[in-house]
């Protein structure tokens, strides 16, 4: 690694920066400029003069406009968010319990998403033009075309209402909610560290239906992918020696095959994990899941901007995040693109 | 010889209509071997029929409220079954293909060229230019749509129009990206020199040579988009920030049959399966464009 290249990772850093930056300037926008009526959204149309006057100065919004966004970065920075409307508590506050609840969903359908996208994207590509292929195709295509909430619903009626295989909405059954103390906030890892193991269990049933559902947006995107990658590493010269020299197909896909895709791998699951926080919004209101999406979905109906924002910040900077690390892994990892940057 | 002054743009545009016509009759006899593609071609033009002529396909009034007859299981008069004011889910649904259709246009017909434009004078111009052009769309590329999209629209009140503008917001990068990749490869070919050495100016290349040539690859991509474009606003309407009640918007119907989704399942369903359809029938068109029409796939 002696040539790793500082000036590359610096370019990269400012960049991401900038996109922060800009993330902030355009929710402040999205949250203080555009909106016609901040002021009577708190207090209401019939408040009168004065109160509306004395909320607007409170708001700070007497102020020019690149003073709000001072203090609209400072006090972001210090970890104030505002109040949440709905619950009355710091939204900062509010977001750190519900995110557990997201990131648990989002992790266990990144894990199966790659579970089976990726072996099934590797298939299509050995075998194709063969039915695998063929049923990979459709899969993805499905995958690509199919409203997830939708398929939540279905999903629900079939295997919750209907066969009664997974556990209903939310994230274990009413009597044993609140059971285990939340150490980490993601229930499956509480319960195991607490040995409950009917709250294990149970929590099991509940996620198992959402994740999978979350999992196959995903998973159409990484086996389309997948295969791409593998059919271009089909036709070099090393695997044609492989298999001159006898190595077996699984052999050749193990062992020469996957670690040659393993960066652009990497770089696409990062991309992937984003977009499953994305798409976990319209999933946990169909499940009553109690995450960020919800949180966010119950704050846009009330016009609650504070919460709204405050999400959207969140997420954005983990996607932004999640981005950065995916471009990282493109240049720093792979010994092809390192040489040639430096 | 007044003929000669014209005749390198003549040439370009013969050429391009010439290319244009022959890409046509190829694909058409290519499309014949590819039933997926032609079955979603098919699919497509019935929704864009059924679009036009809604209210004379539709069996019912789409908002006609008729409450002795609600929540009635589909049958033979009404095939898609009634809502909980006895509305004819499939007249509903037809009307709504008019709104699915129109929010996609509308969103392609801004993303498509602003994309365009960014992306083909980032490729041409070059320099800082393009490198500031690429660093704003590298920076939007990495937002999360959805959410921003989200974020928009409670912002600026619920409805059809926002929805076509916050999703446009965030939809142009992909565009701009590959409009730059062939305008890179455009601007050093012979005829766009040739032109040069005429005297032609900058922005006559630009949109004369270089921008025409861009447009196929362009058209696949967003026609490409128009599924995702179709289940951002489907999620929006299903958040209840699309087009307003009592308008048959399809996610916004989903979202409403929720509520009876354990007796009255085709009051959800239904709009699923309309709004499934008609992603994958884009999808499908979009996978046979690029067959067809991507020169890369055309020389192979």
């Amino acid at each position: 690694m002696k040539e790793f290249n500082f000036k590359e990772l610096g370019q990269r850093f400012v960049q991401l920066l900038v996109s922060l930056f800009i993330l902030l300037l355009v929710t402040f926008v999205i949250g203080r400029v555009l909106p016609t009526d901040p002021v009577g959204a708190i207090v209401g149309e019939l408040a009168d003069p004065a109160a509306f006057e004395a909320m607007r100065q409170r708001l700070g919004l007497d102020l020019p406009l690149y003073q709000q966004f001072w203090i609209y970065v400072t006090s972001l920075l210090h970890g104030d968010m505002g109040t949440a409307i709905l619950t009355g508590n710091p939204v900062t506050q509010d977001l750190a319990s519900a995110f557990p609840a997201t990131l648990e969903l989002a992790t266990l359908a990144v894990i199966i998403s790659t579970v089976v996208g990726v072996p099934l994207g590797m298939a299509a590509a050995l075998y194709r033009d063969t039915l695998v292929d063929q049923i990979a195709r459709v899969v993805s295509l499905v995958g690509h075309s199919i409203p997830v909430f939708w398929f939540g619903i279905v999903g629900l009626v079939i295997f919750y209402a209907g066969l009664s295989w997974v556990g209903g909405p939310g994230r274990v059954d009413i009597y044993l909610e609140g059971l285990v103390e939340p150490r980490t906030g993601l229930l499956l890892v509480d319960s195991l560290l607490a040995g409950d193991m009917e709250v294990f269990w149970n929590a099991i049933s509940h996620i198992i239906l959402p994740a999978c559902i979350l999992a196959y947006s995903a998973m159409a995107y990484i086996t389309r992918m997948t295969r791409s990658f593998t059919l271009e590493q089909l036709n070099q010269d090393y695997v044609t020696a492989a298999r001159a020299k006898g190595v077996s197909s699984a052999g050749i896909v193990i062992g020469h095959i996957l670690p040659n895709i393993s960066v652009q791998l990497v770089t696409i699951l990062a991309i992937s994990y984003g977009g499953l926080l994305e798409g976990a919004v319209v999933t946990e209101i169909v499940f009553s899941w109690p995450g960020i999406g919800q949180y966010m979905t119950n704050a846009l109906m009330i016009g609650d901007m504070n919460a709204v924002l405050a999400s959207t910040l969140i997420i954005g900077l983990i996607f932004m995040l999640l981005n950065f690390v995916a471009d990282l892994a493109y240049v720093f990892l792979d010994p092809r693109t390192r040489e040639a940057t430096s | 010889m007044s003929n000669v002054e014209t005749l390198p743009g003549r040439g370009g545009f013969g050429r391009l209509f010439g290319r244009m016509t022959t890409t046509v009759r190829l694909s058409l006899s290519k499309l014949s071997r590819e039933p997926l593609g032609m079955l979603g071609f098919i699919v497509l033009a019935l929704l864009i029929v059924i679009a036009i002529f809604a209210p004379w396909i539709a069996p019912y009034s789409p908002t006609a409220q008729n409450l002795p007859n609600a929540l009635q299981a589909p049958s033979w008069t009404h095939w898609a079954g009634t809502d909980e004011f006895g509305r004819d889910i499939l007249s509903r649904l037809i009307h709504g293909t008019r709104i699915t259709i129109q929010t996609v246009l509308a969103v392609t017909l801004i993303v498509g060229p602003v994309g365009l434009i960014v992306g083909v004078v980032a490729g041409f111009v070059g320099g800082r230019t393009d490198a500031i052009l690429m660093r704003a769309t590298d920076i939007v590329l990495s937002f999360p749509s959805l959410i921003l999209a989200l974020a928009f629209a409670a912002a600026m009140g619920a409805g059809l129009q926002t929805a076509i503008i916050a999703i446009s917001l965030t939809g142009w990068p992909p565009i701009a990206r590959l409009a730059r990749a062939e305008a890179l490869v455009v601007r050093n070919t012979d005829y766009v020199a040739a032109a040069r050495l005429y005297g032609a100016s900058p922005l006559r290349v630009l949109f004369l040579y270089i921008a025409p040539m861009c447009i196929p690859s362009v058209v696949v991509r967003l026609t490409l988009n128009m599924a995702g474009i179709i289940l951002t606003a489907a999620a929006l309407g299903f958040l209840g920030l699309g087009a307003q009640p009592p308008a048959p918007e399809w996610g916004a119907m989903i979202s409403n049959g929720r509520k009876f989704m354990l007796d009255y399942w085709w009051v959800a369903v239904m709009p699923g399966l309309a709004i499934l359809i008609t992603s994958l029938a884009f999808n499908l068109v979009g996978d046979a464009l690029r067959d067809l029409l991507d020169p890369r796939h055309v020389r192979s």
